[in-house]
């Protein structure tokens, strides 16, 4: 049994906004989906699927009924910010057993706006949530491990920065245009030791969507056709505190089960979307997915080589969530919809890859520092 | 420094109520499997490995070295350090470092438990040894 080919995405839409305070998140959430469905030149009667995560409003019920669904086939995986990425699996999976035909995924919110609700507790909370794990801190201690046992610089984490800056100049919606160098990163304040500000991702409202489907109904549609032909999804803690190993993230399973259903190998990926919450977090996921052996990540994002047109591996070619967007402080869905316009020759002239005919898609969710989630999509165009 | 800062009651639960009323005695507990031999943090009922239910409580030296650790600067109350410390007995554990100059920690460096009042049960946190 696979997923390999069964499953078309059909529609995307990247919500522009960046700062949305006079929108409800409902509101963003409609917007981005009614964005998608027009962009596969479909309309809301076809959608029977519908896939949201945390940031719906209330979930799937409340979301199905606010934006006037009728879908057959409901899935509210939570898995941070690569739920996104889960959901497109998750589809292909309902779209292969027939479950759903056309499926609508939406992320949308407002984080710039104000502060985001807290997550329910886990059993861990009592000995843990005092000591003050946030985002920044929890891939602060990865990136201080990473160091300590493999050389990594902060010169070599800063220039994961730089080229997706060099990006980001040509996204007129990019929330930070200008281009950066290294020295600009690891001069920018320190914010949790040795993450500096610019290894940071921007804070964003706004959102997106995709429309994934069956290759009967891609085929009678007008976008260029690009196909899921691979799939992972894993989870990684520190499982009663035997196995904490920071340098590595779940993506070290999700990664090589996407690549086998596909068939294919690193090295055959033309453009590459990998989740950017810090530059730490590409590092670790560049090695994990086996773009190079772990521990010399640091070498192979340096001088450039995340550059499209300049290194071996163009990487968020939109700016990614370090300079463009980073919508509800979860990077899945622009990892995907930016995989989709390389395959579609949509991306800006200026980063688009020449023949881009095989992409990856890869986020992680949660805290890779704590416990988190992991998802690989490999994305191809027909 | 730390010292001012005010931190949560821990809510409790049946599961851990002993080991909160033993931190209340000054004394840091861990669980033991009594089936494959293996310690975890935080406690559970059942092993986390083997998925026995012969869980034993056991004191732990409270002695450790530092896994990993940063300075977290973006903080109202001033920088605070969070890290793992990878406990004498084998578990790792999710911690605040106090009572020490937090500037100077390092990977490995050795480091002992000490408790911090709360309005419940005190909590356990590590400073250096």
């Amino acid at each position: 049994m696979t997923i390999k080919g069964k499953a078309y995405i059909a529609g995307i839409y990247e919500h522009p906004t960046r700062h949305a305070p006079d929108k409800s998140t409902a509101q963003l959430h409609a917007e981005v989906a009614k964005g998608a469905i027009e962009d596969a030149g479909l309309s809301k009667q076809d959608i029977d699927g519908y896939f949201c995560a945390g940031d719906a409003p209330g979930g799937a019920w409340p979301m199905v009924d606010y934006l006037g669904l009728k879908v057959r086939h409901v899935d509210s995986t939570e898995t941070g910010g690569c739920s996104y990425i889960i959901h497109l699996g998750h589809a292909a999976e309902a779209i292969a057993a027939g479950k759903c035909s056309i499926a609508l995924v939406t992320l949308a919110g407002k984080p710039r706006t104000g502060p985001m609700p807290p997550r329910a507790a886990g059993a861990e909370a009592d000995f843990e949530a005092a000591y003050g794990a946030t985002t920044h801190n929890a891939y602060g201690m990865c990136a201080m491990r990473h160091m300590h046992d493999y050389g990594t610089t902060s010169e070599q984490l800063a220039w994961i920065k730089v080229a997706a800056s060099h990006h980001a100049q040509y996204n007129p919606h990019a929330f930070l245009k200008d281009v950066v160098t290294v020295e600009d990163v690891v001069n920018s304040r320190m914010i949790s030791d040795p993450l500096h500000l610019m290894d940071c991702c921007v804070v964003t409202d706004g959102g997106g969507a995709l429309i994934v489907t069956t290759p009967e109904i891609a085929k009678s549609l007008k976008k260029p056709l690009v196909r899921l032909i691979g799939h992972g999804e894993a989870m990684k803690g520190p499982r009663g505190g035997k196995d904490l190993d920071l340098t590595y993230s779940a993506g070290v399973w999700s990664g090589p089960r996407a690549f086998e259903e596909a068939g294919v190998t690193p090295k055959d990926i033309k453009y590459a979307s990998i989740y950017d919450s810090f530059t730490i977090t590409v590092l670790m996921q560049l090695e994990d997915l086996g773009f190079c052996k772990k521990g010399e990540g640091g070498k192979f994002v340096a001088d450039g080589n995340l550059i499209s047109g300049v290194g071996k591996l163009p990487f968020n070619t939109d700016g990614g969530g370090l300079c463009s967007n980073h919508p509800v402080n979860r990077g899945g869905m622009t990892k995907i919809i930016e995989a989709v316009r390389q395959l579609r020759g949509e991306a800006h002239p200026k980063v688009q890859v020449a023949n881009c005919d095989l992409a990856i898609a890869h986020g992680t969710g949660g805290l890779l520092g704590v416990r988190h989630a992991a998802s690989t999509a490999i994305l191809e165009r027909v | 420094m730390t010292e001012a800062k005010k931190y949560p009651a821990p809510v409790t639960n049946p599961e851990t109520k002993a080991f909160w009323d033993a931190a209340a005695q000054g004394k840091f507990l861990i669980k033991r499997c009594t089936a494959c031999g293996e310690a975890h943090y935080f406690p559970r009922s059942i092993c986390p490995f083997c998925f026995s239910d012969k869980t034993v409580w056991e004191e732990s030296s409270g002695e450790g070295t530092i896994y990993t650790f940063s300075l977290m600067r973006k903080s109202p109350t001033g920088p605070y350090a969070i890290g793992y410390v990878t406990l004498k007995e084998g578990p790792s554990l999710q911690t605040n470092f106090v009572d020490c100059d937090i500037e100077k920690l390092k990977i490995g460096q050795k480091v002992k438990v000490v408790f911090k009042p709360t309005e419940g049960a005190p909590l356990p946190f590590f400073t250096t040894a």
